[in-house]
């Protein structure tokens, strides 16, 4: 199973969480102060998983009959999931109170999702990718439904389900005729053979229909549609998770399943493919969000926009893009989260001060919490002190290596589209007089959660270098 | 083995885009289910031809995998659908409509 | 005419008028019977390809438990019927279904004309030994350990979450 310690090291996050999992499991049946225990035992599970995976990055190696890559860059990929994760634990603790929706299996199944996302990242046989997959969607589905007796949550719950598994008959589908084409399911066999297999119409159809799978899992454009809906629909603290552990999990997987796309020179086969799904998605994003009144709509169409400008990577297809979409990943991860959990906190019962004109006033009345989130829309504006403007300036760079000049500069003209509707929240916030009275209730917790991935975004845009070296290092 | 690969190949394709049509026209939530389940095994299908005339068996180890999955997938969508029809009572996607479809 | 190729057209016509039978009924019971001997038909289509052990688990796995499962949750809910299959937004729906189309014309031409499946030659007992339980559990319990220990979690997940989706009581 193992041939040395630093195999058993590097596959260490995976049988941590798996073991958490269990651990949980029990601790939620037989202790009797499993309403305290559980939330804590699990962000520290996160917090353990994601420090262990960022500190402890060694070259890759293939462990379990060439099932897996641990270490190196996948190592990476668990940090930005498991801290993130960690991050919406400790938002998510005072908010299901809030909604009288306790309940034990909430933390049960943010693990899973999250050991889904960590399968997706190590995945190095399509086996693995197509499990990882379904347990991070599956528990994604139960998640966005367990409010229950709203029936909002149920909508959502239902309406991801759906078109969740409708993505998963794609991805079916298309690995059916890779593997056909490719007679194995093995990614380094695919990888080693790419240039050869692109020359067969029935791998290219293949990857084709996987690849629209992943876009449903990724909210790129034309398949979009259930975005905006289960981000309202379900609890603000899920769409947090949606939003960030997800859309990460799913590039991981293309990342680790299609790493050959990233060798050539200048793009590839599928380049037109992603250039046109990237352009659409930035614009359509942008533009829809600007006439959102709710803030979870607003976000969720600015998730999609987001996409649009990680897509960019991936039509770049060179080594640099891997890198940029990885420092993007974790810059949107933490600059999302804080985002969604300022809304959950300034959110009260019954789905009150979800409108973007409710934040009117918000920095004479919580001068700190206002602050917070102006470093926080200021970032994912692509303004520069900031870590989404490293995430966006490394992704150009790449296009514009990969002679996709064109693709850059529609990037940032939407950038610039974008802005708008991101500081108008700060405007609102600083320059209308208040008509809310925001009565919101204190949570140390979530501040704690809020307050970390604030300083995460400002320690990732000034020293962008450091980040980016720890992820060259490996590719 | 003397019929065509391609025979089962196009018996799959045409079970796949019948399962798409029923996802994309009805709006019963659970015909729209048992049509995703229909797309689920139509690649099934490909994935065993493939695994059969290659004679190797990566293609049916996938399909017990994927069976595993659309238990599991049933499971849990039938519980959202229960959870719905308890609030809604209906599991007509028109009629489910608070948001925007 | 071998028996097999007989075999082959009898099963690859129910699975294929059952499919379009199943999408085109109103009442969602039918529609569920018909995916049943679809399904069956599937298990007498991986006969003929020789896979013993997945045709078996076809009809425990899908015809015996998922769609047990789909009528028990139908009789339990009993959802009227609908009215018509195509009535909301019918010029969408015909897109729709012009687009899916599109696509199984391409796939129905790349498996056609695609050179590499002219290369592959079937060799019957190595396609025998394929889908024998020896070899498949040979292989699950081997190599594909890591993605048996995901799917014992994805099933865990699932019973937890569709416990917690549906069960009665609400603290």
């Amino acid at each position: 199973m193992f041939n040395n310690a630093q195999e058993f090291f590097n596959t260490l996050p995976l049988i941590i969480m798996g073991g958490g999992i269990v651990i949980s499991l029990l601790i939620e049946i037989y202790s009797d102060k499993n309403k305290v225990i559980l939330p804590w035992f699990t962000a520290l599970l996160f917090l353990a998983v994601g420090l262990h995976s960022l500190f402890y990055t060694n070259d890759v190696s293939i462990v379990m009959q060439n099932m897996l890559a641990t270490g190196g860059n996948v190592n990476i990929f668990y940090a930005i999931f498991t801290l993130g994760a960690a991050v919406v634990t400790l938002i998510s603790i005072d908010y299901i109170k809030k909604y009288d929706m306790y309940f034990g299996e909430y933390y049960l199944i943010l693990q899973t999702s999250v050991l889904g996302m960590m399968l997706m990242a190590a995945a190095k046989d399509l086996f693995v990718i197509f499990l990882g997959l379904e347990l991070m969607s599956i528990s994604f589905y139960i998640l966005a439904g367990m409010n229950r007796k709203r029936a909002k949550a149920n909508e959502a719950s239902l309406k991801y389900f759906l078109l969740g598994s409708f993505a998963t008959g794609f991805i079916v589908y298309g690995i059916a005729l890779i593997y056909g084409s490719a007679h194995t399911t093995s990614i380094d066999f695919i990888t080693t053979n790419f240039a050869g297999l692109t020359s067969n119409l029935l791998f290219v159809a293949g990857v084709l229909l996987f690849l629209i799978g992943f876009s449903f899992k990724i909210a790129a454009f034309p398949f979009h549609m259930w975005v905006p809906d289960v981000y309202e629909g379900s609890s603000t603290t899920v769409a947090a998770l949606f939003s960030t552990g997800g859309k990460s999990a799913a590039f991981s997987a293309i990342i680790a399943s299609l790493f050959a796309l990233f060798n050539g020179p200048s793009g590839n086969v599928f380049t037109p493919y992603f250039a046109v799904i990237s352009v659409l998605s930035m614009f359509y994003g942008s533009i829809v969000a600007i006439a959102q009144v709710n803030i979870k709509r607003m976000l969720a169409y600015s998730s999609i926009s987001h996409a649009g400008y990680l897509i960019i990577g991936l039509a770049a297809g060179n080594h640099d893009a891997i890198a940029g979409v990885m420092f993007y990943l974790g810059a949107y991860t933490f600059m999302n989260l804080g985002a969604f959990g300022i809304v959950s906190l300034v959110e009260g019962k019954n789905e009150t001060n979800l409108d973007i004109n409710s934040y009117a006033g918000l920095a004479s009345k919580k001068p700190f919490l206002a602050a917070l989130l102006s470093i926080l829309m200021f970032s994912l504006a692509g303004v520069p002190p900031f870590a989404g403007f490293f995430g966006k300036y490394y992704i150009f760079i790449a296009a514009i290596e990969s002679k996709l000049t064109w693709l850059a500069i529609l990037g940032v003209i939407s950038s610039a589209i974008s802005a708008y509707f991101y500081i108008r929240i700060v405007v609102l916030m600083y320059f209308k007089p208040a008509t809310n009275d925001f009565q919101i209730e204190t949570s140390n917790s979530a501040m704690l959660g809020i307050i970390t991935s604030v300083i995460i975004v400002i320690l990732l845009g000034i020293f962008p270098g450091s980040f980016l070296d720890l992820i060259t290092r490996f590719i | 083995m003397n019929i065509p690969i391609e025979y089962y190949l196009i018996l799959s394709a045409f079970m796949f885009f019948v399962g798409v049509a029923g996802v994309l026209t009805r709006r019963n939530a659970i015909i729209v289910f048992m049509s995703i389940e229909l797309m689920l095994n139509s690649a099934n299908l490909t994935l065993v031809t493939f695994s059969s005339y290659l004679g190797n068996s990566i293609g049916q180890l996938f399909v017990f995998f994927v069976m595993t999955v659309a238990a599991a997938d049933a499971a849990v969508g039938l519980a959202i659908i229960i959870a719905i029809f308890r609030n809604k009572l209906t599991v007509n996607i028109d009629e489910i409509n608070i948001l925007k479809w | 005419m071998t028996l097999q190729i007989v075999l082959f057209f009898i099963f690859a016509a129910v699975s294929a008028v059952t499919a379009v039978i199943m999408i085109t009924r109103t009442n969602a019971v039918i529609s569920a019977l018909f995916l049943v001997l679809n399904f069956a038909s599937l298990a007498g289509l991986y006969l003929t390809l020789n896979a013993q052990f997945i045709a078996v688990t076809q009809i425990i796995v899908y015809a015996g438990a998922i769609m047990v499962l789909f009528l028990f949750v139908l009789m339990l809910l009993r959802p009227e019927n609908e009215k018509k299959i195509l009535d909301m937004k019918p010029k969408l729906q015909i897109f729709a279904m012009i687009i899916a189309f599109i696509v199984f014309i391409q796939i129905a031409y790349i498996i056609f004309f695609a050179q590499p499946l002219q290369n592959i030659s079937p060799d019957l007992t190595n396609s025998i030994k394929a889908g024998t339980i020896e070899a498949i559990g040979r292989e699950l319990f081997t190599k594909y350990i890591v993605p048996f220990e995901a799917a014992g979690f994805l099933l865990l997940a699932a019973a937890i979450g569709a416990l917690v989706l549906a069960k009665k009581k609400f603290e």
